[in-house]
């Protein structure tokens, strides 16, 4: 099974053609795609405009590739999961993105091996023909860096953190308003 | 102090919220409230949480809206800590708690490679702690890198 998914704020018509072309050709029934607000209407893959956390979660599980736009949410959950990745970032001047930080992201993260970056419609039908051969990068860890977790940890355990400074305007404000609600 | 630390963490739904799930083992032993824009299900277990409309910068109606909404729940928490991964509800909470006296850490998204986000920028001088997830991007009058979330 292969999923795509291009999140669900923004359409990315895009790469939704191409793999419901590519899926047509090669005659592959087991395509699902998350499309969020796309407008394409797919002939060959089983669409979702939004899935839960939890379906995602597990449509993820079952591919043995995801194909998405350069967001990180994609991303992480593939990589948690060891899946082999292939990243096609949206682009600003086609109206797909407000800015064009997908790009860097992608090439950040192409640089570390981590994803297959397809920039465009050729290099996207060049990796799905390579579906099976890609490797995945294994990533057990559900959780951040321990540097990032003990940053976090301590900073919030730091004792003076706690001593409020004075609000005591807010303080009223706050009690009125639980009168209220 | 024998009370919970009591901590707001923010996340619009999508990558954001992904990334903010992973810090999660960080929060042990505080009581964690969680904002986001879409209901997360199960992963948050019994912990409280709000829903928020979402917006972005060419939306300024949602962006009212979610000022507001944001706003009416930091005061009603009075949170001791606001931890966000952003974007624009993660930028009001840090705001917002900043002037009600809580501490406040901005992560910014591992999606922001080459400069810090629109709200990252923005959250700069109300955060205690601001963090950038890619080292090339710290810098002493900015962010600092304290490791990734994967």
């Amino acid at each position: 099974m292969i999923f795509v998914t291009v999140g669900v704020q923004l359409p990315f018509d895009r790469l939704i053609r191409v793999v419901d072309e590519w899926a047509e050709k090669a005659n592959r029934s087991d395509v699902v795609a998350q499309v969020g607000a796309s407008t394409y209407s797919p002939k060959r893959l089983t669409v979702y405009a939004q899935l839960a956390i939890d379906e995602f979660k597990k449509f993820v599980e079952q591919a043995e590739v995801v194909v998405a736009h350069a967001g990180m949410g994609s991303i992480i959950t593939a990589l948690e999961l060891g899946k082999p990745i292939i990243i096609m970032p949206r682009l600003a001047s086609l109206g797909e993105h407000r800015n064009d930080h997908q790009l860097a992201t992608a090439a950040h993260m192409a640089a570390q091996k981590l994803i297959n970056v397809a920039h465009n419609q050729e290099e996207l039908l060049s990796l799905l023909d390579k579906v099976g051969p890609l490797e995945g990068v294994h990533r057990a860890n559900p959780h951040a860096s321990p540097e990032l977790l003990n940053t976090v940890k301590s900073f919030i355990q730091r004792v003076d953190h706690r001593e409020r400074r004075k609000a005591t305007v807010f303080n009223k404000l706050s009690s009125v308003l639980n009168k209220i609600a | 102090m024998s009370k919970k630390a009591k901590v707001i963490a923010v996340a619009s739904a999508g990558g954001h919220w992904t990334q903010l799930m992973r810090l999660t083992p960080a929060f042990s032993g505080c009581e964690v409230v969680y904002v986001s824009t879409l209901d997360p299900g199960a992963v948050i277990g019994n912990a409280r949480f709000y829903i928020v409309p979402d917006a972005n910068k060419n939306e300024k109606l949602n962006v009212l809206r979610l000022f507001f909404a944001i706003l009416k729940i930091i005061i009603k928490e009075k949170p001791d800590f606001v931890v966000s991964t952003g974007a624009a509800p993660g930028h009001m909470a840090v705001r917002f708690g900043h002037l009600l006296g809580a501490k406040t850490l901005w992560i910014d998204s591992m999606a922001n490679v080459q400069r810090l986000s629109l709200s990252g920028k923005l959250s700069l001088p109300y955060a205690d702690l601001c963090l950038t997830q890619w080292p090339h991007l710290a810098a002493l009058d900015g962010p600092q890198f304290a490791g990734t979330v994967v």
